[in-house]
Order: C-alpha cells, then sequence, then structure tokens
C-alpha cells in the first residue's frame, strides 16, 4: 500500500522521524477465550503493524459484530466497532474519502458470508483497497453455538442439534467468482508464521485483500479443524515466488504444491473441497482497477465551489 | 359555450376579424395530460420554466402513473403536469384547473373524474380517435364525450396528429412540442425563451432534434393563432430580486454542494433518485461523487465510514430505504458520527405509492431505532427552504455529532418553483473539526456535562486513536455495560436536542396570533394551507396556522401559541381515523403523525385533518377541513 499524504488538510505527520514498537499498537486487554484462535490473529496483525510501521493514528481497523469484530478494541489504532455484517461499507467510505489512511476489515463467518454477504460480493468487486480478514470458526460464538454458512454439514449446534442441513458455503470459491476479485487468500491461526507471511501479502497487495483465516473455538468447534492441526498431512501449501513461501516450515509441511497467483482458473479448481486443507494465495492481480482510483477527485476550494455553483445557479436563472 | 364535439373548431379557418378575446387573470391553472411516454411532462415541465423566466409566480405538479409504460389510452396512465402560474408567486398546485390539453379522451376523462377540472374548463383535446380505425376506440371517445356532455366545459378538438405529420414521421414523439407551440400562444409566451430551453434540452442529442422540435412548437403556435379565438394573460410583475427556478430535488442537490458535502451515497429509489441524476452530471465538477452502493444499508454505511473519516457525507431515500438504513441511523446515533439523511417522501407502507406524494415517515424519522436514538428531524416547506436546509442539516450534524434527517416528499421532489437565488457562503462548507493533535487523556467522547456536545477526533489525528463501537460506551468509548454509563450515555445524545431546541425562535403565526383554530402543518403543504386559511378568514372563520420546519427538536413557544387558540388541528398528507367511522372512538382513534407528536409533547387535545389521496392536498379540501375542526361556535 502505497504512502499518500493526508487529504485532510494536512492532518496527521508525513515524513517524520518517529517509530513504533509492537506495545505502540496494543489496546485494551484482549477477552476472547483462552486458546481461541483470534489471539494468535490479533498477535500476528500487531507484528505486521510493526513491521510496517504503520502511524497508529494513519491506520483504521473496522468490524462488525461478533467474537473477531471485538480486535479494534484490543489495538491502539482508530478502530470502528459498527453493526453486524456491514463493515465492509464503512471501510469503504473510509477509503473512498480517506485514500491515505490504512484501512483494515475484520469480520466472522456470520459476519461476512450470512449477514453481510451482499456487502462482502460488492466489496469485492469494487476492489477498494484495504485488507479484509474474515476470521472463520465455522460457528456463531458470541451469541453461543448457531449455525453459520461455513459450519461443515452434519455439525451439531443449538439451531441445528441434528447437525447442519447444507452443505457449507465455500468463501473462496463464492470471492473468486466475483468479477475484479484482486485477492484471495487463505491461512491457519494455528499456524503464525504462515498467518504472518498471508497477511503481509495482503496488506502490501494493492486492491481488495480477501484472507478467510480458519480459526478455532475452544468452546464450540475444538474439534473443527483438531484432525488439520494434528496432521500437517492435511494441509496443502500453495507456494509460488509470487505467493505465500514459508521455508522455515517445509519440514513440518510436506505437501506443498506450487500455484501461479495469476492463474485464476487454477486458483478456482483448488478452491474446491478436496480431501486436503489448502493454505496460501488463490489469486492475486494488481492490474485490477481499484474503484478508490476510479473515483478519486481532485480537492475543489471552497471558492472554487462557490463560483462554479453559480454558473449552474446562472442556468436556472428567471 | 357549450360542450360537444360538434363545436371543434378543427375545419374552421382563421380567427374572427377582430382578434381573438383576450382574458386578463391574475392566475390561471394548465394540465398536460397524455399516455405515458408521450412527453406531457417536458412540455410542462418547460411550459412551467419559461412562465417562471418570464417572471411569472408558478408551481408544477407532475402527474405520475407508477408505471413506465402504462397501457396505452387507459385513465389509469394518465401522465402530465399541473402548472399554475399567477402574477403573484405560486405557492401550491391550487384547485382545479382551468385549461386542459388532453392527447386523447381516456387520460381527459381520467383528470374529470378525479375532480381535477374547474367547471368552466377549457380543453383543448386530441380528436384523431373520433375518426380512428379501430372501432372500439371511435366508440370510447362516443362514450367519454357523452359523459363530458354534462359539464360546461369549452371543449376544442385539435387535430395535432394531422398536424405534426406533416413535418415528423412520428407524432407520437412530437405531439408534445406541438402543443407547448399552442400553449405558447395562448398564454401569449415569449417564443425565443421556449425555443431556448427546447435547445438545453436536447442539448445532448444531434442538433437536427431541438430543431424539429421546434419546428413543431412553431407549428402550434401558427396553428392556434389561425384557429383559437381566446388568449389568456396572465400579467407579470418582474420580482425585484434575482430569483432561480428549480425543482425541489435539484435544489436538494444544490444545498447539498453549497454545504460542501463530497459524497452522496445513495441506492435508486423514487422519488428521491433524480437528486443523485442531478449530482451525477456535476458533482465531480466540486470534488464530490455519487456511489450507488449495492443497497440501501450499505448506501448508509458508506456515508457513515466518509463522515467518520472526516468528510461529512450524505445519503438520499424515501420511505423503504429509510426503513432499511434503521440500523445504521441508530449506529451513527450511538457513535456521534453526522450523518445527514435527505427522505424524499412517498405512500406507504411498504412499497405502497412509490412515485406519489405522502408525509408518513415522520414517526419512522424519529421513533425507528429500537432504544433510544435522539436525532434531529428538519421539514422544508418550500422549495427554496429545500436547498437552505441542507446546509443547515450538515452543520447541525456537525455541531451536534449526530443525525439529521430531512424529509421532503414527492411534492417538492417534482414541483418547480421560482425562489430568491441564493447569496453562496464560503463559511457553509467549512468542516468544524479541531484537526489539532489530540493531547494525550483528552476523551473520544469528552461530554461537556451541561451540553452534551464533545470535540470529535477523525482518523489521522495522531493522539486521537479510539475505537468507536455500537455497544453501550462510556467517556473512552470503552465497552460499558455498567448502569451509570449508560444512563450517562443516553442523556448526554439525549441533552444536545434540548440545547439546539433552546437556541431555535419559535415558529410565526400565519394570520391572527389568536382565534378558534390553529391550523399546524409541516413541510409541503404550507402553500395550500395558507391559501386554505386565506379563503377561512375571507369567509369570516376565525383561523390561523403555523408550519413547523423543526419536528425533531419541535420548536419552542408552541404550547403559548396554542393557548390563544380555542383548538388546535394538524393539517397532513398520512393517514388518521375518522371520528364517525365504524368502531372509530375518542379512545381509539389513531392520530395524524403530527398530531401524535404535539398531542405527546404538549397535552393538548390536538385534533387533525388528514387524507392520503396520492396527491398534494388542495386547498378547498384543506377549507372543508378547517371547517369539520372548527369548534362549534359558543351559543
Amino acid at each position: 500500500m502505497s504512502q499518500t499524504s493526508c487529504s485532510l488538510f494536512g492532518c496527521g505527520v508525513d515524513d517524520d522521524d518517529r517509530s513504533w514498537s509492537m506495545d505502540d499498537y496494543a489496546g485494551g486487554l484482549a477477552r476472547w477465550c483462552p486458546g481461541c484462535g483470534d489471539h494468535a490473529i490479533l498477535a500476528a496483525v500487531e507484528r505486521l503493524l510493526e513491521a510496517e510501521q504503520l502511524p497508529p493514528e494513519r491506520t483504521v481497523f473496522v468490524s462488525g459484530i461478533g467474537c473477531a469484530s471485538r480486535f479494534p478494541h484490543y489495538l491502539k489504532t482508530y478502530g470502528f466497532h459498527g453493526i453486524h455484517g456491514r463493515a465492509l461499507p464503512i471501510a469503504t467510505g473510509v477509503k473512498l474519502r480517506r485514500p491515505d489512511l490504512h484501512v483494515f476489515v475484520v469480520m466472522g463467518d456470520g459476519d461476512c458470508t450470512s449477514i453481510g454477504a451482499g456487502h462482502w460480493i460488492h466489496a469485492v468487486r469494487y476492489n477498494v483497497s484495504m485488507v479484509a480478514l474474515m476470521l472463520d470458526n465455522g460457528i456463531y460464538g458470541l451469541t453461543k453455538n448457531q449455525t453459520s454458512p461455513t459450519t461443515p454439514q452434519h455439525y451439531a449446534s443449538n439451531t441445528q442439534p441434528k447437525g447442519s442441513f447444507l452443505m457449507p458455503l465455500n468463501p473462496l470459491s463464492a470471492t473468486l467468482g466475483v468479477s475484479n476479485a484482486s485477492f484471495v487468500a487463505q491461512t491457519a491461526d494455528w499456524i503464525p508464521a504462515h498467518l504472518y507471511a498471508t497477511i503481509q501479502a495482503a496488506y502490501r497487495h494493492r486492491g481488495f485483500s480477501f484472507v478467510r483465516i480458519l480459526q478455532r473455538c475452544p468452546q464450540y468447534t475444538s474439534d473443527m479443524f483438531e484432525e488439520a492441526v494434528r496432521n500437517p498431512k492435511m494441509i496443502e501449501m500453495l507456494v509460488h515466488p509470487d505467493g505465500v513461501e514459508t521455508p522455515e516450515l517445509d519440514k513440518i509441511y510436506t505437501q506443498k504444491r506450487v500455484h501461479d497467483p495469476r492463474d485464476l482458473d487454477t486458483g478456482r479448481h483448488l478452491a474446491e473441497p478436496a480431501d486436503k486443507i489448502r493454505l496460501g494465495i488463490f489469486f492475486r492481480d494488481e492490474s485490477r482497477e481499484r474503484y478508490e482510483e476510479l473515483r478519486a477527485q481532485r480537492v475543489h476550494t471552497a471558492q472554487e465551489k462557490i463560483a462554479r455553483l453559480n454558473e449552474e445557479f446562472d442556468k436556472y436563472a428567471v | 359555450m357549450s360542450s360537444s364535439a360538434s363545436v371543434a373548431t378543427k375545419k374552421r379557418k382563421a380567427s374572427t376579424p377582430t382578434g381573438p378575446v383576450v382574458t386578463t387573470v391574475p392566475e390561471h391553472t394548465v394540465e398536460i395530460v397524455s399516455d405515458s411516454g408521450e412527453g406531457a411532462q417536458k412540455c410542462g415541465q418547460i411550459f412551467g420554466a419559461v412562465s417562471a423566466r418570464m417572471g411569472n409566480g408558478a408551481w408544477t405538479v407532475e402527474l405520475i402513473p407508477a408505471e413506465i409504460q402504462p397501457p396505452a389510452r387507459s385513465p389509469a396512465g394518465a401522465s402530465g403536469n399541473r402548472i399554475r402560474i399567477g402574477t403573484k408567486p405560486v405557492t401550491n398546485w391550487g384547485d382545479a384547473a382551468n385549461l386542459v390539453v388532453a392527447f386523447n379522451e381516456q387520460v381527459l376523462a381520467a383528470r374529470h373524474r378525479l375532480d381535477a377540472l374547474h367547471e368552466d374548463a377549457i380543453i383543448l383535446v386530441e380528436n384523431m380517435w373520433a375518426t380512428h380505425d379501430d372501432e372500439d376506440i371511435r366508440r370510447e371517445w362516443v362514450e367519454v364525450m357523452e359523459e363530458l356532455s354534462t359539464t360546461s366545459y369549452r371543449i376544442v378538438e385539435v387535430p395535432m396528429e394531422e398536424q405534426c405529420l406533416t413535418i415528423t414521421d412520428n407524432p407520437r414523439r412530437g405531439k408534445n412540442m406541438f402543443v407547448l407551440g399552442l400553449l405558447s400562444w395562448i398564454y401569449e409566451r415569449d417564443v425565443e425563451t421556449v425555443r431556448d430551453l427546447i435547445r438545453l434540452q436536447f442539448r445532448k442529442k444531434a442538433a437536427v432534434v431541438a430543431e424539429t422540435n421546434i419546428a413543431l412548437l412553431d407549428l402550434g403556435y401558427q396553428w392556434a393563432q389561425e384557429h383559437l379565438d381566446f388568449r389568456i394573460n396572465v400579467p407579470i410583475e418582474k420580482p425585484s430580486t434575482p430569483m432561480i427556478v428549480m425543482n425541489g430535488n435539484q435544489t436538494l442537490a444544490m444545498g447539498a454542494i453549497a454545504a460542501g458535502m463530497e459524497l452522496c451515497a445513495m441506492y435508486p429509489i423514487t422519488p428521491a433518485t433524480s437528486v443523485s441524476h442531478y449530482l451525477g452530471e456535476i458533482f465531480e465538477e466540486f470534488g464530490g461523487i455519487v456511489h450507488q452502493a449495492e443497497d440501501e444499508i450499505a448506501a448508509a454505511g458508506v456515508a457513515i465510514g466518509s463522515s467518520y473519516a472526516g468528510k461529512v457525507a450524505f445519503t438520499v431515500t424515501s420511505g423503504p430505504g429509510l426503513a432499511l438504513k434503521t440500523e445504521f441511523i441508530g449506529l451513527a446515533v450511538m457513535v456521534e458520527v453526522p450523518l445527514v439523511v435527505l427522505d424524499v417522501q412517498r405512500g406507504g407502507p411498504s412499497t405502497g405509492l412509490p412515485t406519489k406524494v405522502e408525509q408518513s415517515d415522520l414517526l419512522a424519522a424519529l421513533y425507528a431505532q429500537p432504544g433510544d436514538a435522539p436525532k434531529v428531524v428538519l421539514a422544508p416547506a418550500t422549495i427554496e427552504e429545500c436547498f437552505h436546509m441542507v446546509v443547515t442539516a450538515r452543520r447541525i450534524a456537525e455541531a451536534i455529532r449526530g443525525v439529521v434527517i430531512v424529509l421532503t416528499d414527492a411534492n417538492l421532489a417534482t414541483g418547480v418553483q421560482p425562489f430568491p437565488r441564493p447569496n453562496l457562503d464560503a463559511r457553509w462548507q467549512a468542516a468544524p473539526i479541531d484537526l489539532s493533535p489530540v493531547t494525550e487523556g483528552v476523551k473520544p467522547y469528552d461530554w461537556d456535562p451541561e451540553l452534551g456536545l464533545s470535540r470529535r477526533f477523525i482518523p489521522g489525528q495522531p493522539g486521537g486513536m479510539h475505537t468507536l463501537t455500537g455497544l453501550s460506551h462510556d467517556e473512552l468509548s470503552k465497552v460499558a455495560y455498567d448502569p451509570e454509563s449508560h444512563e450517562r450515555g443516553c442523556a448526554m445524545r439525549s441533552r444536545k436536542l434540548a440545547v439546539l431546541q433552546q437556541s431555535l425562535k419559535p415558529p410565526e403565526v400565519y394570520g391572527d396570533p389568536e382565534g378558534d383554530l390553529l391550523v399546524v402543518g409541516w413541510g409541503s403543504t404550507k402553500g395550500a394551507i395558507e391559501e386554505a386559511v386565506d379563503k377561512a378568514r375571507a369567509e369570516g372563520l376565525r383561523v390561523s396556522t403555523v408550519q413547523l420546519r423543526f419536528l425533531s427538536p419541535l420548536e419552542p413557544g408552541l404550547k403559548e401559541i396554542f393557548a390563544r387558540f380555542r383548538k388546535v388541528g394538524t393539517v397532513e398528507i398520512n393517514y388518521s381515523d375518522r371520528l364517525g367511522d365504524p368502531y372509530i372512538t375518542v379512545e381509539n382513534r389513531r392520530m395524524g403523525q403530527l398530531a401524535f407528536l404535539l398531542r405527546a409533547h404538549t397535552l393538548v387535545d390536538v385534533d387533525c385533518w388528514t387524507r392520503v389521496p396520492g396527491q398534494p392536498l388542495r386547498p378547498k379540501g384543506i377549507l372543508e377541513g378547517i371547517k369539520t375542526m372548527l369548534p362549534g361556535r359558543p351559543s
């Protein structure tokens, strides 16, 4: 993401020599359950902010409602903890008029793929530059154990105690199916190196970066990813020089597949359900048009506007 | 003149040797009605604009069927325009049309059946149907002519199609300009101004299109000159101040620009959408953009996001869209992010009457949110006020960190009226945000304990980092569920309205400050109510009226004003039960929305007279309402 100078009357500090440590980004004490995958994701994000030295005042985290959406409270940046499913429209409004800000969106699976599904599809199409993290634990946790669109079929919950009736929605396929998609990746909370490398790639991508993070919920779906956590052979890493490379994990995660993120067709194929969980970048294309750039306008002074408005009035003069 | 097809002037050659009879009147109301798609609206718009530009008072109302292409020659498909012009300013569409131009007898019959025509109305009707090849059509023509034969209309048959065919192969697309020519002759309009407006109308098309339309205009003018024996003179008094002419949605758009807003986030909905059409053409020249969102909800969200980031934005919608935005509006109230919502009201509930006027979103604007969500609600009463109230709305939204909903309606949206040209002020555009770095320890909700007001920090301001939340929160914007924090947050958000209310002036009473009945109105009904009150006073009735612009908070002094009248009643375009209807009692009667509000706020026994005809109220109708509400005279 390029550093743009602030578009709002020169507020903020440009080209300063300040530097930030991890502590500078730490907000309130995270109150997720012990063992919740969200802790690891928060740690990875704090690490990214520090590594990229993002000025806290120029960084905005927008979230919806759910366990995952508590995220902004635990950071010391600007944050907007909004309403269920609707983080993306708010984030779009922020970035559209303030392209100088670094915008991150944190959503859960209910937020993104259920109540906010319409916004998700269109946000992908707008391709406004931001990092959208979808923390997918396959369940509604905050409201205590209800089936979500990504809950595996036959998995029991309080609303569907005999097991989920339907096949789960595949967020990767859905995102890859939307025109103008520009970055689609998957990672997992229990593989910190891959998690960090993926969100870093997402941050560095120019456009709408969609990252599905498989996330464990110790309370309600502790067994959902258990097998994959215990058995690295369940994981297939998509690797490529233009994708995510984590050589430090090679000894553990031996299942690898070379996938060029420019190859959309193969990316779509790889996103389909398989006997392995695939992590990495399924698709990336920086040449896709970015809505905030298509709609960028130069700032007009009040006097300019008045002069132009008076011309407009002339057309309607009696 | 008696009304029958036999008096047609079709065959008559030039006018009488003495020339046409010119009747001078202080005002006249014209209707042009056609099938949808025949261009009667365009004709009416240009006629209204020309009249206003020449210095007549004018008010135009679109007559719109809900469907884009209703069946041809159907009464339900009547589409067109009413234009009321006068020597003095005109404030409403009046009671009945004095002159009607109809493209077929079915749409004419529709207006007749709606009691829209004055008993002595002059009617110019296309007569091709009388001799049409289709037997059914000829029969329908005869039936309508028989229906009208008991009236005292003066019917003039005009061979519109036959005439237009001398210039264009497709008269269906050209009759409207021929009719504009007729009207230009009858009303002595300045033909060069008419030609200019036609060129403006077709500026995006090939030049030949404008020239064909002008030829049709000239043809109509010439035909009228040769065949009609009357002209109408509505004297012109040039206004002393510069005036402009536009419709209410255009003024909303202009107001948004003048207010310095640079983002209109919207989703298409009738009758609000034309605000964005207009902005879509010019907004970028001011650094602004129209964002057509994926839905009404997202439109509100994008506007909130932009406002949060320091660029105050607005969203424009109508009733069903307002319903969808409910949750986001509640969020904006809760996190105290400024937001301007323009609601161009239409008939409800549900999809209701998409193209037609109603004032039924008042209580939804005030109370749609769960929990206490205090916000400001304004209602412009004129097209001019649409402009200024958007400017006011933005300033209030920023000043109180809150939501301002502006309620206009379909009547203002499409109505055209001349009004004094606004003097633009650069201060309207200034963002009242203190952008200096935030001192360590300053709280994101540093509420003044008396005023409830607090400084707003926006992203980019060092030291101001905090997380907004729609959850109950304390001054640090930390989630706080304890009783004290929740009570305090509610009180602070509410206090801002009380502070605003104390800065307002009491409304002005139109008419005597005391009497038997005070009519209270809001929004676009002002002109019609005042005209009805004038009529009532001319009949010796002791009636006055007051029009409210602030619905939340309500303007001060209402109780004192009400106390000087024996009775108070509202006139509104929304539903209320009528006493005397089955099962309706004083106890269970559901009141008009403003009446409901005023009763709650003042404890005065406010009555109401409301109607939901899907069209603006007529002064005549309001006069009847006044008479039903007037308290019985003391014996």
